[in-house]
């Protein structure tokens, strides 16, 4: 497929506002149970919603750039039962709904006991709007995820593989911003962000390296034979019928030479994993702020690059149509 | 219910491009309105088109076949295209099984290209909503044509009436019973997405010649031959027997 | 909101527009089919095919579809241009003129020329439907020096076959798949029936023919063959030649067609101290000879054992043998010289030359024979034979061929054409059902009338031609030229370079008039034809010598004027340019004098009429002729006192007679005063109306009974003749033995006493090459070449969705073809360490192209091939410098020369068919290379970026045709 930097910045983007929101609301279940204690709770809340909220509407807005029409945009909450490209525009808006509300809470303080319990579970709203929030996080994560999953003869996403990416890289591209933000702004909480950010990364590693695994050794369904329904085991196409391109030679081939594909693919697998592992590990002890933001920037690329890769290694079926210039 | 479609004959299809440009020329001037072409004039022309028609070679030098293959939207009976839709722009019409776009409601966001498995939906770059073969459905209800002309423009078109038209659930059509006699066959068939359109595969005449046909009694050779009259001298049963 | 704009059908897009439909004919092509046109507010909004008209019954091609991409294309040209002062030529630096000026320009050039020497001026034009009418101007300007594409197109198929069987394929004639059985098609990639033929193609198909393709290439027809045949560009007559061997030998032939249709059982003259020797032997001379065969030689009859007058009731005539006359003379029948002929031209002696198994072209033999013996078809039709006898039924051997560019572009090709003719006939499918039929007004006798004059005294200042610019010679006393046997025409056209050269050589018109061999020339009139590009031969230096220059600094060819509708790379080379409308702006007609578009039932005529009004101030160039002719006071065009004739075209269509009050004009249909005539009769001044409301086309169907063996059947004959298609009633028999061919041998061999002799040099040539009957000789490229050096052959093909050069300006059709490759065998290629979509080279020994190289297994391993005339030049046809076109484009021709390598016969002979001056376009042999990698990514040559000439509308960067109606209304 083309990688369209449009729908890479969303969903990059949106991740790390998902696992940004993801951290604060584990911070805060952490205090809730008394694991920790919270210094200054508001502001850390409220500014961590707030750089959350951030990064899900540039997400939002780099998804407009995927839009012919972007006017019409509302257009597309219309198919919820069917599409999952719906769904995700249904629960992304209502998910910046719940963290704005999160954060306001939090910020203003505004945080009755709701359910009436006191210690050692806190019936706090702002918990409860986080837990809800959480919910709806991970169905957005879903729901994006599934909006590449559940293509079925784009078969290198077809597999639940994507939607445990999805989850795993969103949340640790969060957890890492959430260790460089409580570097800043509550640095007694940064070694449980590192730690966890070190363990999604981990798992995402697995997770992520996983798929490339089962990508390499994907037996396609398709092939010349059953596209143009001719058995034979020598086929070639001597003409796609036009010869400079169409929306569906720009649309569903990433164009890069083979180096360049392969290269995206060691940078990705690089940045997104030991680099930030190195540097959390770096800075996690002496709470260095520019190691830390390092290894979120540095992660942030990498999945860039992994998107990219991501977009890029999918084989579309129709592919088999427009082989050759003729 | 009804499902329209088109049946297109590899077996006669020799490439020409007519139902290409018919396409294009119906189309652009239709309900819809332009199909865009950019750099018409200049390096790299690439336009919006709903029908392409491509060519394979299949085989090796001197057993090769040169295989012509037409190829729009196929209707699917299970169009992965539609759910996907976010809009409902893409849907598909309960009455004729047509799968079309309503162009007011799509937002352009491409992703039901992405689940057509044929490469059959292209974005119109300047109108940025996704195109795709209507199957002439502004022409084959329009009462003003005569009937005759009630069919899509590259059916009209084709000069060896490679592509035909007709209901695919009407066991007695045309095109019904060209897939059945004919061994008509869906692309793709391992996602089950049903299409509509079928393709007729290639079949071979072949000439029989059994060795007496070429020394029959007939033969003109024989009658170059100056010959003796020819007479007997013994015996022979006519002198012995009766009956 | 607004509804679904798919849904109902929703005729938003008309609403409150005008909608009109018209009725003309397409000219995208040389197939002519009918078309319909809408428009919405006067814009073409669809062009489709009509489905009343006989000739595509509806359907239409790519390029018919494209139309309207082609009526607003910014190539077009609007104005008249001259070349700025001091300008190169090539430049494309041009000043807007007036008509007024133009045609002051010419009239004051040409009467000037008119009065001292008319063949100082030069008429040639391309691919054009309107020889009627430029050739009936160059005759009455008084000019030899015309003709249209034919000699660089397919002359060798039309007199191959015109001398052989009185009708051809081509424009003339062609396979009744109706019919037929079994279906051969060799050298054939689109042709001009296109339409048709694609048609009948697939019912043939349809209805279990087995249709077999010859080509080295396997594309469009091919490509749905049942059986592709690969064969080596060049040898076809070889193979023809082994399969007459095998038909004959098998005993497969059919007898009685050959012996009474045939002079196969006439007795030839093999007296070798007569100088009848090889002529068939008389037994009177008749009184009056026109061109017919007069019914005055022999058979040898089996039963009497004694030679008698053929078409003698009763008779059976031997087919082979040895025989002598009662004077001592020895005489064979002239199957038996074939027979003696093709022995040597075994099966297995063709495997060698063409690459096809011996044991394939047995077969073949055999499927042909015994499908024409054993699936014949009687039709219950009775007819009449022009001896006399009646037939109950209309017999077929439903065996059809067909032929085109395959066989005719190839120095060869003249002598293959006949061998296919041959087979054709011994086969006995000619004008029968399921086998060869002909289109009026054909057939003609053998050779056709029209004849050239003979001498330099036929051109006379101020008088028209004394004769036709182009005939059929029938012997060497109707060759046009002067005492020293050297040519009268510029291209040396019915010379005893190329004798039966009868459509010209117009490649080599530039070379020729550039040398001043044989004279230099003042004016060259190019109409339709791209001379500067893709129908030159040696392209490159053909470009130099249009611009080149003498010691004082002149031209060497003065004046050029081109009459073109597009910005195509001849213009840029004008000093005068003439801007035609296109088809959907003129009136235009497809007449029974020139290549109508009969159908094999009876004549077809066909005309265009104006659709949309002309762009800018362009001018039919119809018109152009009709003034000029006025204003010179050519016959044709004005009265006795030198006053305007026609007031215009139409009227000129209408009322022009080929001879006053003869009734025959250029169009067949609705003569006589109300239109009630056809063929033949008065003007009638309603006949365009009358035309518009009948689809635009005239079709005569004949009766049954005289549509079948027309060279041959009384009644077809008869009607002919009063409907004044043809002189004579007299029977077209087919010539298995050309006496035509033997009376230049005879000449060539110093034996005619008194009559004309080649010129020494050319003695041997015309010697070798006027064999009374077919042989089989390598293509003269490769005979004087180094075949080692260069082992390939090159070849172009018709891509269906593109006419020659003129559709790059077409905004749809280029995105299919907007560049092309060479195709290589992959085996060949990689061989030559050439990669898949890699650039490399091909060179010849007259010139080199850089291109892409793309592999093929559908291409026989000694061929290369490239889609015809794709590339283009750097900023031509309305495109801008950095178009695919020319960038990664390349043209052929710059592999092809317009002469032979110096040899005996000559330092400068021209590139063709030695018979007919048939250009040998598909002879060049090429070596191929990878490009370095250093080199540039573009073809080449390349040359220098063109401008757009002024009156060029602007190039949009991108399109949104919507016709009329809401323009933009989403
Ligand atoms: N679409 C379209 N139609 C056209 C034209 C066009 O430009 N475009 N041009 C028109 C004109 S002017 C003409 S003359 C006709 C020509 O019509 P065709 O004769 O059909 O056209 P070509 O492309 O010259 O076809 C030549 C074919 O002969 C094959 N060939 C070459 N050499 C040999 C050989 O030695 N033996 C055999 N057996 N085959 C050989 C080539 O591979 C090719 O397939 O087409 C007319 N129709
Ligand atoms: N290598 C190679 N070369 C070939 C051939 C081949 O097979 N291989 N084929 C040869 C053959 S068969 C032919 S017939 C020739 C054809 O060669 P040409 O006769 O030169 O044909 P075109 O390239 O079509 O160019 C004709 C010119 O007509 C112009 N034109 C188009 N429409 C109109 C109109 O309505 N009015 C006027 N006045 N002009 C118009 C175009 O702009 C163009 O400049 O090419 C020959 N050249
Ligand atoms: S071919 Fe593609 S676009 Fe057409 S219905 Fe099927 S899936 Fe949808
Ligand atoms: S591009 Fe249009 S039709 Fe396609 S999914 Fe998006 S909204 Fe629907
Ligand atoms: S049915 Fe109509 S829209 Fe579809 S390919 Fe044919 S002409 Fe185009
Ligand atoms: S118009 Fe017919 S023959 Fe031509 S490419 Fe299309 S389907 Fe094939
Ligand atoms: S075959 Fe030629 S004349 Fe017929 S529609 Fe096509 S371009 Fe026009
Ligand atoms: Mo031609």
């Amino acid at each position: 497929m083309h990688p369209a930097f449009s729908v890479i910045f969303l969903t990059t983007l949106s991740g790390v506002g998902q696992g940004l929101f993801l951290a604060l609301v584990t911070a805060q279940s952490y205090a809730a149970v008394g694991f920790i204690e919270l210094e200054n709770p508001s502001a850390f809340f409220g500014i961590g919603s707030l750089i959350a909220l951030l990064f899900l509407a540039a997400g939002l807005f780099a998804s407009f750039f995927h839009l012919g029409h972007p006017e019409r945009a509302w257009r597309s909450i219309a198919r919820w039962r069917t599409s999952w490209l719906s769904r995700e525009v249904i629960v992304l808006p209502l998910f910046m709904g719940v963290v704005f509300i999160y954060g306001v809470l939090h910020y203003f303080g505004w945080d009755p006991n709701v359910l009436g319990v006191s210690n050692p579970l806190q019936g706090q709203l702002s918990l409860l709007v986080g837990l809800v929030g959480t919910v709806i996080c991970f169905a957005l994560f879903v729901c994006t995820a599934m909006i590449y999953a559940c293509i079925k003869f784009l078969q290198e996403w077809h597999t639940p593989l994507t939607v445990a990416n999805y989850i795993l890289l969103g949340t640790a591209s969060g957890f890492t911003l959430a260790t460089a933000y409580a570097a800043i702004q509550a640095p007694h909480l940064t070694t449980l962000y590192a730690v966890w950010a070190v363990i999604i990364t981990l798992s995402a590693l697995v997770t992520r390296v996983w798929s490339l695994l089962r990508n390499r050794r994907i037996q396609y369904k398709s092939s010349l034979r059953t596209a143009v329904g001719i058995s034979h085991s020598n086929i070639v196409q001597k003409s796609q019928g036009f010869m400079a391109g169409s929306f569906n030679t720009r649309e569903f081939f990433h164009g890069a030479p083979r180096q360049v594909f392969l290269a995206i693919k060691w940078a990705f697998l690089v940045l997104v994993f030991p680099v930030p592992l190195l540097l959390l590990a770096a800075g996690m002890g002496s709470s260095a702020v520019a190691v830390l933001l390092a290894a979120f920037l540095v992660q942030y690329a990498g999945l860039i690059a992994e998107r990219w890769f991501f977009f890029a290694q999918a084989n579309h079926p129709q592919n088999l149509y427009y082989q050759t210039v003729g | 219910m009804t499902q329209l479609a088109l049946v297109i004959d590899l077996n006669v299809c020799v490439g020409c491009h007519a139902c290409v440009t018919s396409c294009k020329q119906w189309n652009t001037s239709g309900p819809a309105g332009y199909m865009s072409d950019d750099n018409p004039y200049d390096k790299d022309p690439t336009g919006t088109f709903f029908n392409r028609v491509q060519t394979f070679e299949v085989g090796n030098y001197p057993n090769t076949e040169t295989v012509h293959f037409p190829k729009s939207c196929l209707h699917c009976e299970d169009p992965p295209c539609v759910p996907v839709c976010p809009t409902g722009a893409s849907y598909k019409r309960e009455s004729d099984g047509i799968v079309l776009v309503d162009y007011d409601k799509c937002i352009g966001c491409k992703y039901c290209s992405w689940a057509c498995p044929y490469g059959m939906r292209e974005i119109d770059e300047h109108q940025k909503v996704m195109k795709k073969c209507t199957l002439c459905v502004d022409r084959i209800y329009d009462t003003s044509l005569p009937e005759a002309e009630r069919k899509p423009a590259c059916v009209m078109a084709c000069p060896t009436n490679a592509r035909l038209f007709g209901d695919v659930h009407d066991p007695e059509s045309e095109v019904s019973l060209a897939i059945r006699e004919r061994g008509g066959y869906p692309l793709m068939p391992e996602w089950g997405t049903k299409p509509a359109n079928h393709y007729l595969p290639r079949r071979k005449t072949r000439i029989t010649i059994h060795e007496d046909e070429l020394t029959r009694a007939d033969n003109p050779l024989k009658k170059e031959r100056k010959q003796a009259p020819h007479t007997i001298e013994g015996p022979t049963l006519d002198d012995s027997t009766m009956w | 909101m607004a509804n679904p704009i798919h849904d109902p059908v929703l005729k938003a897009a008309d609403q409150g527009s005008r909608i009109e439909t018209r009725n003309t004919t397409c000219y995208m092509c040389a197939c002519r089919c009918g078309i319909r046109v809408t428009l919405r507010d006067g814009e073409v909004r669809y062009i489709q095919g009509n489905p009343d008209h006989p000739l595509n019954k509806g359907i239409i091609c790519a390029k018919g579809s494209s139309g309207i991409m082609k009526q607003y294309s910014p190539a077009r040209l609007t104005k008249p241009l001259r070349r700025k002062q001091g300008a190169e030529r090539g430049t494309n630096e041009f000043e807007e003129i007036s008509w007024d000026e133009a045609f002051a320009m010419l009239e004051e050039r040409l009467a000037h020329i008119r009065a001292t020497d008319p063949r100082k001026f030069a008429l040639f034009t391309g691919r054009d439907q309107m020889q009627a009418m430029t050739g009936l101007f160059a005759k009455n300007y008084g000019t030899p020096n015309y003709a249209a594409h034919g000699g660089f197109c397919s002359v060798n198929m039309a007199a191959g076959m015109i001398y052989t069987i009185g009708g051809s394929f081509w424009e003339f004639g062609g396979p009744d798949l109706d019919r037929a059985k079994l279906f051969v098609m060799i050298g054939t990639a689109e042709d001009h029936h296109s339409n048709p033929l694609k048609m009948e193609l697939s019912k043939f198909k349809r209805h279990g023919g087995k249709f077999i393709s010859i080509n080295p290439v396997r594309t469009g027809y091919s490509a749905i063959a049942d059986e592709w045949i690969p064969i080596k560009p060049g040898t076809d007559g070889a193979l023809f030649l082994a399969l007459i061997h095998e038909i004959i030998k098998t005993g497969l032939y059919d007898r009685d067609f050959l012996i009474q249709y045939s002079n196969a059982a006439e007795l030839v003259n093999l007296d070798t101290k007569s100088s009848e020797e090889g002529m068939f032997v008389r037994f009177e001379v008749p009184e009056e000879e026109g061109c017919f065969d007069p019914q005055n030689k022999l058979w040898w009859d089996r039963d009497l054992n004694k030679p008698i007058s053929t078409h003698t009731p009763g008779a059976d005539p031997y087919l082979l043998g040895e025989f002598t006359l009662e004077d001592g003379t020895p005489v064979k029948p002239a199957f038996q010289l074939l027979t003696e002929r093709v022995e040597e031209y075994t099966p297995e002696w063709a495997e060698n030359i063409t690459g096809i198994p011996a044991a394939t072209i047995r077969r073949l033999a055999h499927e042909m024979g015994i499908t024409a013996r054993d699936e014949r078809i009687e039709l219950p039709i009775a007819w009449t034979d022009v001896w006399g006898n009646e037939h109950d039924t209309v017999t077929g051997n439903p065996v059809a061929f067909h032929a085109m560019r395959g066989l005719a572009a190839h120095s060869n090709g003249f002598h293959s054409i006949r061998s296919l003719s041959i087979l054709m006939s011994i086969l006995g499918t000619i004008d029968r059902p399921g086998g060869f039929r002909h289109k009026a007004p054909f057939p003609r006798p053998i050779p056709p009338c029209a004849k050239t004059p003979t001498g330099p005294e036929g051109v006379q200042p101020n008088t028209p031609l004394a004769g036709m610019p182009l005939g059929w010679p029938a012997d060497p006393d109707d060759l046009f030229v002067d005492e020293q046997g050297e040519p009268v025409r510029i291209d040396k056209a019915f010379s005893w370079e190329h004798p039966l050269a009868v459509h010209g050589l117009m490649h080599n018109v530039i070379t020729n008039a550039w040398r001043g061999d044989p004279y230099k020339i003042d004016t060259l009139m190019i109409f339709m034809a791209n001379m500067a590009w893709n129908s030159s031969m040696n392209t490159v230096d053909v470009r130099q010598m249009l611009n080149d220059k003498d010691e004082n600094g002149e031209f060497k060819i003065p004046f050029l004027v081109v009459c073109d509708a597009f910005q195509s790379e001849m213009v840029a080379f004008a000093d005068l340019v003439l801007p035609d409308t296109t088809y959907l702006e003129r009136h235009d007609v497809m007449s029974m004098l020139d290549r109508p578009i009969s159908e094999y039932d009876g004549p077809v005529d066909s005309v265009r009429v104006p659709v949309v009004p002309p762009k800018g101030e362009c001018k039919p160039f119809q018109e152009v002729l009709i003034e000029l002719g006025t204003r010179l006071k050519l016959p044709a065009f004005t009265h006795e006192d030198g006053s305007r004739k026609f007031r215009d075209y139409p009227d000129f269509v209408i009322n022009y007679e080929t001879a006053p009050g003869s009734g025959i004009g250029f169009l067949a249909g609705w003569r006589g005063k109300g239109g009630e005539k056809f063929m033949k009769g008065e003007p009638n001044p309603s006949q365009w109306e009358m035309y518009e409301k009948n689809n635009c086309v005239f079709h005569y169907e004949l009766p049954r009974s005289y549509q079948y063996m027309r060279n041959w059947n009384e009644g077809y004959l008869r009607w002919a003749q009063n409907h004044s298609l043809t002189r004579y009633a007299e029977p077209i028999n087919i010539h298995i033995y050309s006496e035509v061919l033997q009376k230049f041998r005879l000449a060539a061999q110093g034996r005619t006493p008194g009559g004309r002799v080649p010129p020494e040099r050319l003695r041997k040539r015309v010697d070798t090459y006027f064999d009374p009957l077919p042989f089989y000789y390598e293509p003269l490229e490769a005979q004087y070449s180094d075949k080692h050096r260069y082992p390939l052959n090159a070849l172009t093909q018709r891509p269906m969705a593109m006419y020659h050069s003129w559709d790059s300006q077409n905004a749809w059709l280029r995105q299919i073809h907007t560049y092309n490759y060479l195709y290589v065998n992959a085996q060949t290629a990689q061989a030559a360490g050439i990669a898949d979509g890699g650039w490399m080279w091909a060179e010849s020994q007259w010139g080199k192209v850089r291109c892409l190289c793309r592999y093929s297994q559908a291409v026989e391993p000694g061929t290369v091939w490239t889609w015809n005339a794709i590339g283009k030049a750097a900023g031509a046809w309305g495109l801008t410098p950095q178009a695919n076109e020319s960038q990664q484009g390349f043209l052929l021709n710059h592999l092809i020369s317009e002469e032979l390598p110096a040899h005996s016969a000559g330092e400068h002979i021209s590139n063709s068919d030695p018979v007919t001056g048939q250009a040998g376009w598909y002879d060049v042999r090429v070596r191929i290379y990878p490009a370095d990698a250093e080199e540039p990514e573009v073809s080449s040559p390349q040359f220098e970026p063109l401008q757009q000439v002024p009156g060029q509308s602007k190039r949009p960067s991108w399109l949104a045709w919507f016709a009329g109606g809401r323009k933009g209304h989403r």
